[in-house]
């Protein structure tokens, strides 16, 4: 039993306490300064706390934490095991990388005095992706998908001072957002009418009792269907290409790497804690469901991306299908597909929030991120658009870099599938992946092989913008060549989930 | 050699690489950014020429770089077929270097060093290829390769290059990530490796109808071997600045193709299994058409750049052809063919550009009495030209016969007279142009008839206009290598032969 009162033994909750109690005080804050450097000190412990748990859970086993000091299965628990502690490292990163870059470019994008309020919202979206997975407390979660939900329609709409479609964006988010927020609430309420508990691990032990009653086929059913709309699931993924649009830059490059990922995260949870994978795809088979839909996903959203004008639209659309991908390792119901699932979700995180940093440097300089005003880029901020390219050959998957490695985990679990599914699998990852090639390589004809508008501003952004933008991107290809600690974690994820079913 | 032969073998790419830094600095100072070129390409040749005597001794010196995944190393290891491969890229690529500078001063082209980088870069990555240790690797380096190339085949920015550069980058990305690499993982999920055994690694794991499949994904995969109908990017990259096409897509992006080519047959299938299970009949075929038709294609081609880019799909075809008939000698003849056509190549490119710079003309009927002008550019094209036809005395001659031979070997009959056709069709294709140059009345002149025993000789030393001296000197040196190669194909044969008995 470590010390009680030692510091470590209290990182659990001060991960989420610490920001959130930093919300409000963010909010009486004023000046462009002191809200940012109060948010990004808090997000930067929470990623030293992230990480010092995650080595823990690595090194001892699954950390549990009472809050209160309530004993679980009646208080609340929070659970630290390599699932929750790969998230809680990604999305803790992430967020601090994305705020190093935000001092500068957010002072453009939203007026001075609301920038306190701004900070606020930030902190709480991240103490509730934090929360969510960190707690083991089904309703929990929800209080914390609500916390996180809320403050993102707010940090979306804050992006009506550059363009007001902003506001319809975050009011499409809002209902789509809620629906499916009130599904999922609908199916823990199941689940606790037919088991009289909400915390996961006690749900889990009893649920082969009751798995074959109707309550809980619906309950799985509002629960899949709830979470797919949170996660942008094809095709229930319409509110994600306005939401990142028109949402200011520094956000859209948070959410890309984190808000979905954490939805993808409590499916995972549920499908292979909860319900158990024999149960999920033997007695329901999810997999009929989820396959189709991520490779009709990938398919379709990728096609749809090389079409767009606005280079936002363009990667959020790529976003989509990527997300396909990382649903489709999912529904391959083996250790070899959830791996690649996992570690996609790290692999995509760290590129799509490098290109959407990179977007948001061409934001600050060029005022516009519509491709025909982006003409001659290259020429005008090479250093920038070079960042851009490199993370856009990562989102094709070129060997050495992180794209390719969640590829060929892919690929290799389509091909354990065997039979006709698994090479048509592989057939379409490759046909999505050339379409990659497509829409990357119309940015890099606008950026390269047009001239720049007459008049067009010539300059780099900012070092404040470029270094964050450019340690996305090397520490991409970092992890795209040395993948011990990605794939090292992924893999003790996906054999946490498989062996602990 | 200086240090243990591993660290020359990464050597091999640290040196291109650190020029490419050294010419990015030095991007003020044009005659110092020409210096850090050739200097570089002098050390890469030394180097790699200071590991040809452990190579020579049996040894395969391995480096393994980083752990990919967590049974997959990019590893280098160097064996004889990529030792050849690599000396000859590390010699033309000093060669091209002086030549870049005549020509591209010459040409008063724009942005020269971004392209003396991504040439530096390109060069990196082919050391990668020609000393890849496993499939993974070699994937690797192969994309960086046609990464690098693109944007020196876009070089010249207009919609002309844009247009070819889409065609060149669909076509290789698009094979590579489509047919490449499932073919690479399905080995993997196989046999549990991807790394190159002698003998193979497929045999005992894929029966004969797999293995048709892998094979197929392979070959049209590796869309650098430019095996019809993939073969457009090619003259798609001809837009590029002549040195590109003479270094890149005469040696250094080719022959990575078809050397990819031979190591997949070699090292991945085993010449004996493919013999055995008789998978790799389709592409003997599949070689023997593309060989014949894009000889007949360059024909008709009057811009000079685009027929040398057909005689080289068609020359390509031989390496993939003696792959595929999969006996000693045949494989050999290909292996020899990667060295004689890159010399060969290599001279008529560097004669075209050199007429470019000359006289900027591109065409074949405008360069009627050219000769006359440049005639050590022409004579050079005419060495050129026999060695890539296969007459003695020069190199490209062994690498026919030793196709001709595996041909016989496995009594071929058809694949014997596809051979004599195609050299026939190569005599057909390419002496016209050195015929033209010399005896036709120069552009927009005519001769008046002569009576016989009056004629008088039309040569003069003033009419002499050649191209800059770095454009000319090159040519005249790759040409003379294709005669000195003659008498050299013992040793390279001595080199490779571990790789042909089992």
């Amino acid at each position: 039993m470590p010390n009680m009162f030692a510091l470590s033994s209290q990182y659990p909750v001060l991960v989420i306490v610490l920001p959130l109690l930093s919300a409000p005080l963010c909010a009486l804050l004023r000046g462009p300064i002191f809200p940012w450097a109060l948010t990004t000190a808090m997000s930067a412990l929470a990623f030293f706390f992230s990480v010092e748990l995650l080595a823990a859970a690595a090194a001892g086993g699954p950390l549990s934490y009472e809050i209160g000091g309530w004993a679980a299965p009646w208080g609340i628990e929070y659970v630290v095991d390599p699932l929750s502690g790969f998230m809680l490292v990604i999305i803790s990163g992430i967020s601090t990388g994305v705020l190093l870059f935000a001092r500068e470019s957010i002072a453009k994008e939203v007026p001075g005095h609301q920038l306190g309020l701004f900070f606020s919202a930030y902190l709480l979206a991240l103490t509730g992706m934090l929360g969510i997975c960190i707690t083991g407390d089904a309703f929990n979660v929800f209080v914390f998908l609500e916390i996180m939900s809320l403050s993102s329609y707010i940090l979306i709409a804050m992006g009506a001072r550059n363009d007001r479609r902003a506001l319809t964006a975050a009011f499409q988010y809002l209902i789509i957002g809620t629906v499916g927020a009130t599904f999922y609430l609908i199916g823990v309420g199941l689940i606790y009418m037919m088991t009289g508990t909400l915390n996961m691990a006690d749900i889990a032990s009893r649920f082969a009792d009751i798995e074959g009653t109707r309550p809980i086929l619906a309950a799985v059913g509002f629960i899949v269907i709830g979470l797919s709309i949170k996660l942008a699931l094809f095709p229930f993924h319409v509110w994600l290409p306005n939401a990142y649009t028109y949402a200011p830059s520094i956000v859209t490059a948070f959410f890309a790497g984190t808000a979905t990922k954490v939805s993808i995260y409590l499916l995972i949870r549920f499908i292979f804690t909860i319900f158990g994978p024999d149960y999920s795809f033997g007695g329901v088979d999810l997999a009929d469901i989820l396959l189709p839909l991520a490779v009709l996903g990938f398919l379709s959203m990728s096609m749809v991306a090389i079409f767009q004008t606005n280079l936002k639209r363009l990667l959020a659309y790529s976003s989509v299908a990527q997300l396909g991908y990382i649903v489709l390792g999912i529904a391959l119901a083996s250790e070899a597909g959830l791996t690649a699932a996992l570690l996609h979700i790290f692999n995509h995180a760290i590129v799509k929030t490098g290109l959407f940093l990179s977007v948001g440097c061409m934001f600050f300089a060029a005022g516009s991120v519509y491709l025909k005003d982006l003409h001659g880029i290259g020429k005008r901020m090479p250093i920038t658009t070079f960042g851009f390219v490199l993370g856009g050959l990562g989102l094709i998957g070129v060997p050495l870099t992180p794209g390719f490695i969640s590829k060929w985990y892919l690929v290799v679990a389509a091909l354990e599938k065997g039979s006709v599914l698994g090479y048509s699998l592989v057939a379409a990852l490759m046909i999505s992946s050339l379409l990659a090639v497509i829409y990357i390589w119309r940015v890099v004809e606008v950026a390269y092989f047009r001239d720049p508008p007459e008049g067009a501003a010539k300059g780099e952004a900012s070092l404040s913008l470029l270094v964050p933008t450019w340690i996305f991107i090397l520490g991409s290809f970092y992890f795209g060549i040395d993948t011990t600690l990605n794939v090292g974690f992924a893999k003790a994820a996906a054999a946490f989930l498989m062996g602990g079913a | 050699m200086m240090f243990a032969p591993e660290a020359h073998v990464a050597l091999a790419i640290i040196i291109p690489v650190l020029g490419a830094i050294g010419i990015a600095l030095s991007n003020t100072a044009p005659n110092i950014r020409e210096t850090v070129t050739l200097a570089t390409s002098v050390l890469l040749c030394l180097n790699v020429f200071s590991i040809l005597s452990v190579i020579l001794s049996g040894a395969e010196p391995t480096v393994v770089l980083v752990q990919i995944l967590p049974d997959i190393a990019l590893t280098l290891k160097v064996e004889p077929l990529g030792m050849t491969f690599a000396a000859v890229a590390s010699t033309l690529w000093i060669v091209n270097s002086i030549y870049s500078i005549g020509y591209m001063r010459g040409n008063n082209e724009p942005r020269q060093t971004s392209f003396y980088v991504c040439f530096a870069i390109a060069i990196a990555a082919t050391m990668g290829v020609a000393f890849s240790g496993n499939l993974l690797t070699l994937f690797a380096f192969y994309e960086v390769l046609t990464l690098s190339t693109y944007p020196l085949v876009t070089h010249k920015g207009n919609a002309e290059a844009l247009k070819g550069g889409r065609i060149y980058l669909g076509i290789l990305i698009g094979t590579s990530i489509g047919l490449f690499l499932p073919a690479i993982i399905w080995v993997w999920t196989l046999t549990g490796t991807v790394d190159f055994v002698k003998g193979g690694i497929l045999e005992g794991h894929a029966s004969a109808g797999v293995t048709s499949v892998i094979l197929f994904l392979f070959m049209y995969g590796i869309g650098k071997a430019a095996l019809m109908p993939i073969h457009r990017w090619l003259p798609a990259a001809m837009v590029a600045p002549t040195p590109v096409s003479a270094l890149l897509h005469a040696v250094a992006v080719v022959k990575a193709g078809v050397f990819a080519v031979l190591k997949v047959v070699i090292y991945i299938f085993g010449i004996d299994f493919l013999a055995t299970t008789g998978a790799a009949e389709w592409l003997t075929w599949v070689a023997a058409y593309t060989l014949i038709t894009a000889s007949v294609v360059a024909l008709t081609k009057d811009n000079l750049k685009a027929r040398l880019a057909y005689s080289t799909i068609s020359q390509l075809a031989y390496v993939v052809l003696g792959a595929s008939m999969a006996t000693s000698m045949a494989v050999a003849g290909g292996a020899l063919q990667i060295v004689m056509h890159a010399f060969g190549k290599i001279t008529l490119f560097f004669c075209a550009g050199a007429i470019y710079t000359a006289v900027h003309r591109t065409e074949i009927s405008d360069m009627r009495g050219l000769g006359r002008q440049m005639p050590v550019t022409f004579l050079a094209f005419l060495i050129g030209s026999l060695s890539i036809i296969g007459l003695p005395p020069l190199g490209g001659s062994w690498s026919k016969f030793y196709l001709m031979m595996g041909a016989a070997q496995s009594d071929d009959i058809i694949i014997m007279v596809v051979l004599l056709v195609s050299s026939l069709l190569n005599i057909a294709y390419l002496i016209p142009i050195v015929a033209r140059g010399f005896f036709y009345a120069p552009l927009g002149q005519t001769v008046a008839p002569v009576a016989v025993g009056y004629e008088k000789s039309d040569f003069s030393w003033s009419n002499i206009q050649e191209a800059p001296l770095f454009c000319v000197l090159p040519p005249a040196l790759t040409a003379l290598a294709c005669v000195a190669l003659f008498f050299l194909a013992d040793p390279i044969m001595k080199l490779i032969e571990p790789i042909l008995t089992p």
